[in-house]
C-alpha cells in the first residue's frame, strides 16, 4: 500500500516535470510565445538604461589581467575573395565607407583611422555563451568618426558591414555579417573602432583589420572584419529586420546581460 | 500563517466527527484553521513555476558553454567544473565531467547524453533544460522572461511580509523558538512533526530555513545574475570585485541555483511525510487541519 502511493507519487511528479518541460518546448515552437518572453528585453534595456546610465564605464583592467590567448568565436577566416587580396597586401588598399544618413559621406585608410585621437583600454569580453577574456584594445572613438561624417536628424542606428561570411547555406557562401547598436552606445566613450589588441595589429581571427568594441554589450554585437558603417532611421531593412545577424536568429537586439 | 489570534480570519470548526461516541479518555479534535492567506498562496505558485523554468533555461544556457571559472576571465586549461564528451576508439561518446583537476565519467548524464534516442555532446541531459535541444537564444528569453517575474513576485512578496505581520508574526524565530533549536534539529531528523496548536505555526527550522532562502538566496542569485551583464557591471564594478570576477558570479549563480534545489527537494520531502493532502490543500485554499488530542474531563460533557 505504502509503496504503491509511493510509486504513485514518484510517477506522477515524473509525468508532472516531463509535461511542463515539453509544453515550454511547444510553447518555444509557437509564433506568440517567444515574442511574449521577449518583452523581457524591453524592460532589460529600459531598467539598465536609467540603472547604468551613458556615462558609466565598463571596467577597466591592468596589463597584468590580459588574456594570454584572447579567444575568437564566430568568423575566425573571412574567405570573402575581397577581403583575401587585401590581407595579402597588408590591408593598405582597406578603405572603411562611412555613408547612410550623414552630411559628409567619407572613407577612411587605417593610417587615416590611427591618425585620428585614440583611446586605449584593456577590457573584458563577455561572450553570450557565458565565457569573458580580457584584452588590450586600441583605436579611435566612434564619435569622432560621426562628427566628421556629421548624422542627419532622422537618423537612429549606426549599421556595421562586414567581410566574414555567416555559413547559412546561401550559394554565394552565406549572408556577411551585420549588426546596429543605437546612439547611446555609438557615442559612449569606450565605442572604439579598433585595429590594435594587446599593442599588435588586429590579428585574423579577432577581427583584422577593423572591429567595433561595445564594451558594454555581449561579444555578438562587438562587429569584426568591418567593410563599411551605414546611418539608418530604422533596421527594418537590415536583414530581416532585428538589427544583426544572430538577432535575425532570436537573439536580443540588446545585448547588455 | 495565521496562528490562533483574535486579528486572523480563522475557522475554528471543531467537528465531532458525525455521531460516533468519542472514547472515553481522549478525544481526537480536526480544528481547520486559515494557515495561509491569498496574496501568499499565489505569490508560492509564482515563484514555483519561476523557480523550475529559471533551473531549465539556466542550465540550457550553462550547456553553451558547460564550465566554470574563478575570477574575471575564463582560465580555460584550469576550469573549477567543465563537462564535455570524448569519442572514444568504438566510436561511442563518453561524457566526462571535470571536477577541479579529477575526470568522472559521467555518460548518460553529463557531458554525452541521449537526445532522441541519439547520443549527443551536451552538458546536463536534454530532460533537465528548456528548451530540451541545444537553442541558447530560446533559452535566453525563458530565463530574462522568468527573472522579471521572480524579481516582481520577490520585491512583492517582501513588500506584503515587511509591510504586513507576515514577518514578525510568522518568519521571525521568538525567544522560545530559539531555545527549542536543539530540540527542533532532533525531532526533522526522526521525522516527528510538531502536532496540535504547534502545528499551527511555523517551527523554528522551517522559519530560518524559509529566511535563508527568501532573504538570502533570492536576492543574492538575483545579483549575480546582474554581476554578469557587462552594461551592468558599469555600476556594479564594486560588486563584481567583491566575489571575485564576472567568472566567479557566474559560478556562484550556479551554485545557488543548486542551493534552490535541494531547498525544493527538502521542501517536498517534508511536504510528503508531514502530509501531502493538508499541506497541498493548505497552500491552494488555506485552509489546514490540525489535530489535537485534547483530554476528555467528563465522560459526557455535552458537547
Amino acid at each position: 500500500m505504502a509503496t504503491d502511493r509511493r510509486r504513485f507519487l514518484r510517477n506522477a511528479l515524473t509525468a508532472m516535470g516531463a509535461g511542463f518541460l515539453a509544453g515550454c518546448d511547444q510553447l518555444s515552437q509557437t509564433q506568440w510565445a517567444p515574442q511574449v518572453l521577449a518583452s523581457a528585453e524591453t524592460l532589460s534595456h529600459a531598467v539598465q538604461r536609467v540603472l547604468a546610465p551613458h556615462a558609466a564605464l565598463a571596467r577597466e583592467f591592468t596589463q597584468a589581467d590580459i588574456s594570454p590567448v584572447f579567444r575568437a568565436n564566430g568568423s575566425t577566416d573571412p574567405q570573402d575573395p575581397a577581403y583575401r587580396a587585401m590581407a595579402a597586401n597588408g590591408f593598405r588598399d582597406y578603405r572603411l565607407s562611412v555613408g547612410g544618413l550623414v552630411a559628409h559621406p567619407l572613407s577612411f585608410s587605417l593610417a587615416q583611422l590611427r591618425a585620428l585621437p585614440q583611446r586605449t583600454q584593456i577590457t573584458r569580453h563577455d561572450c553570450v555563451e557565458g565565457w569573458s577574456v580580457i584584452g588590450k584594445w586600441q583605436g579611435v572613438q566612434l564619435s569622432r568618426v560621426l562628427e566628421l561624417v556629421q548624422p542627419t536628424d532622422d537618423a537612429r542606428y549606426v549599421v556595421f558591414r562586414c567581410y566574414d561570411r555567416m555559413q547559412d547555406g546561401g550559394l554565394d557562401g552565406g549572408t556577411p555579417y551585420y549588426e546596429s547598436i543605437g546612439f547611446d552606445d555609438a557615442y559612449h566613450p569606450q565605442t572604439i573602432l579598433a585595429h590594435t589588441l594587446n599593442d599588435r595589429p588586429l590579428p585574423t581571427p579577432n577581427g583584422a583589420p577593423l572591429r567595433v568594441r561595445i564594451e558594454r554589450q555581449l561579444g555578438y554585437k562587438q562587429a569584426k572584419y568591418i567593410s563599411g558603417i551605414e546611418l539608418v532611421d530604422s533596421l527594418d531593412d537590415i536583414g530581416d529586420g532585428n538589427g544583426g545577424y544572430w538577432e535575425d536568429q532570436g537573439y536580443e537586439w540588446y545585448a547588455g546581460i | 500563517m495565521q496562528p490562533a489570534d483574535d486579528t486572523a480570519p480563522m475557522q475554528d470548526s471543531a467537528e465531532s466527527e458525525g455521531g460516533i461516541r468519542p472514547p472515553p479518555r481522549i478525544r481526537d479534535r480536526v480544528r481547520v484553521i486559515y494557515r495561509h492567506r491569498l496574496p501568499v498562496r499565489v505569490m508560492h505558485w509564482i515563484n514555483a513555476i519561476c523557480l523550475l523554468v529559471l533551473l531549465g533555461s539556466g542550465l540550457q544556457i550553462f550547456n553553451a558553454h558547460p564550465a566554470l571559472y574563478w575570477g574575471q576571465k575564463s582560465t580555460f586549461d584550469k576550469p573549477l567544473l567543465a563537462m564535455g564528451a570524448q569519442r572514444m576508439p568504438d566510436g561511442a561518446l563518453r561524457g566526462v565531467t571535470q571536477i577541479g583537476s579529477h575526470d568522472f565519467t559521467t555518460t548518460g548524464v553529463f557531458g554525452a547524453s541521449s537526445m532522441n534516442g541519439h547520443p549527443v555532446a551536451r552538458g546536463f541531459p536534454a530532460w533537465l533544460t528548456i528548451p530540451g535541444p541545444q537553442w541558447l537564444s530560446m533559452g535566453r528569453r525563458w530565463h530574462f522572461f522568468f527573472a522579471w517575474l521572480f524579481v516582481i513576485n520577490g520585491i512583492c512578496f517582501a513588500a506584503y511580509t515587511l509591510i504586513g505581520r507576515h514577518f514578525r508574526r510568522d518568519l521571525l524565530p521568538t525567544r522560545t523558538d530559539w531555545r527549542g533549536i536543539g530540540r527542533s534539529i532532533i525531532d526533522h531528523a526522526l521525522l516527528r512533526h510538531p502536532q496540535g496548536e504547534a502545528a499551527a505555526r511555523y517551527n523554528v527550522l522551517q522559519k530560518l530555513t524559509y529566511l535563508i532562502v527568501i532573504f538570502g538566496f533570492g536576492p543574492l542569485i538575483v545579483l549575480m545574475g546582474l554581476a554578469m551583464s557587462p552594461r551592468m557591471d558599469s555600476v556594479l564594478g564594486w560588486l563584481v570585485t567583491l566575489v571575485g570576477g564576472r567568472q566567479s558570479a557566474r559560478t556562484i549563480h550556479f551554485i545557488l541555483a543548486w542551493g534552490f534545489v535541494a531547498f525544493f527537494l527538502i521542501h517536498i520531502f517534508e511536504v510528503l511525510v508531514s502530509g501531502l493532502g493538508n499541506e497541498l490543500r493548505s497552500i491552494i485554499t488555506g485552509r489546514y487541519a490540525i489535530h489535537e488530542n485534547i483530554p476528555d474531563r467528563s465522560s459526557d460533557d455535552g458537547h
